[in-house]
């Protein structure tokens, strides 16, 4: 029954041709240090899903930003290690993007024909400390306000523009409701749309051309 | 044992990956819906008597209207609902009618030159115990306990 229906959507899908392309490339002999790129990939996951369940009790409003995080930990089943996941993850993905980024680098697989690769890896690495500094306002506890208040500060530190970039940051001078409302609305739609989106180029690039090999001697 | 000469290293693994794989669904998946589902099945209980000022307050005969508060914290906000209805005076019964339409949930109002109370939303009316009169109402307006202690009645409210 259900190798009939599997059948029926592969006939039309082309499922198979989708899953050699993707699962049975050839690759190089290659170490343990190429399996960062998909534990990156898995991360993002985690933080898209555990996300998508704190916006169920989660309220981006001074008001009721901290108290609703204190009701998802201490009130809702599970609520501690939902956030968990998603706090502890957050900081991981961060550490785990950069190796990435590191094993890249010292094994020179940017090189042609994988600059573009690595172009959009920068970009994904840049996506997601953007994605570590807007979640970090969230909580909106002492932390949180001080940490941003800094971060937009240092920000704003740029000549000339700066005061404009603070001030476009915080949606006025200083950091108020509005401040949370964006920061909430770019850490949970423009910015996973855009990572989303880049990995998906990032991820096409890595199945048409291949991984390159860990470098020997002779290279 | 004839059985493990019959089981290849494949279905091994296929057997053993469906086990596993089943056990950590369920330890991922299970806090995930009850962390869903929790404060749906949190019942909030209420169990109290009102106090609604000195019977002599409402005349017998006429509907009177009377309202009571209650304070009630969902998640993470204290949210103050207000209840209200009808007293009802018929000789020593005194009768507590919910304003609450019984067809959606609307708020009825005493109309005294038609004798009924008129929902607002879907022209049901009550007659002035309750009871249905015209209109899509399933049942009549409901009551609540009523008690009556050195002159002062009180409802009776409960939820949950």
């Amino acid at each position: 029954m259900f190798q009939k229906i599997l059948a029926w959507l592969d006939e039309r899908m082309g499922l198979t041709t989708i899953y050699h392309t993707v699962l049975d490339r050839k690759v190089p002999k290659v170490n343990w240090f190429f399996t960062l790129g998909s534990a990156s990939l898995f991360l993002f996951l985690i933080q898209g899903i555990t996300g998508i369940m704190l916006t169920v009790y989660y309220v981006p409003s001074p008001d009721h930003a901290y108290d609703s995080i204190q009701y998802i930990m201490n009130e809702v089943s599970f609520g501690w290690l939902i956030r968990g996941i998603h706090h502890w993850s957050a900081s991981l993905m961060v550490l785990v993007v950069f190796l990435h980024m590191l094993r890249t680098f010292f094994y020179a697989a940017y090189k042609y024909p994988r600059e573009f690769t690595w172009v959009t890896g920068v970009l994904l690495l840049l996506l997601t400390l953007g994605m570590g500094f807007t979640g970090y306002l969230l909580p909106w506890n002492q932390k949180a306000y001080w940490a941003t208040t800094v971060g937009t500060s240092i920000a704003g530190a740029v000549p000339l523009i700066g005061p404009f970039i603070n001030q476009v940051l915080r949606g006025g001078t200083e950091l108020s409701a509005v401040t949370l409302a964006r920061f909430f609305s770019v850490h949970i739609w423009w910015l996973p749309a855009a990572i989303a989106a880049i990995i998906g180029t990032h991820l096409y690039m890595v199945i048409r051309l291949g991984i390159s090999a860990v470098p020997d001697k002779e290279d | 044992m004839p059985g493990y000469q019959h089981m290849s290293r494949r279905d091994f693994v296929q057997v053993v990956t469906a086990f596993l794989g089943t056990i950590m669904g369920a330890v991922i998946g299970l806090p995930a819906i009850g962390y869903l589902l929790s404060p749906a099945l949190k019942g909030q209980k209420s169990d109290a008597w009102i106090p609604l000022g000195p019977l002599d307050n409402y005349p017998p005969d006429v509907p009177t209207p009377f309202s009571f508060t209650r304070s009630q914290v969902n998640g993470w906000e204290k949210t103050v609902n207000s209840y209200g209805g009808f007293i009802v005076r018929n000789g020593d019964e005194v009768l507590a009618l919910s304003n609450i339409c019984t067809h959606l949930s609307c708020r009825v109002v005493w109309k005294t030159e038609q004798a009924l109370y008129i929902c607002p939303c879907h022209d049901a009316a009550f007659f002035k115990d309750g009871t249905v009169a015209s209109g899509p109402p399933p049942h009549p307006l409901e009551a609540y306990e009523t008690k009556v202690e050195e002159g002062v009645l009180y409802v009776r409210f409960v939820e949950g």
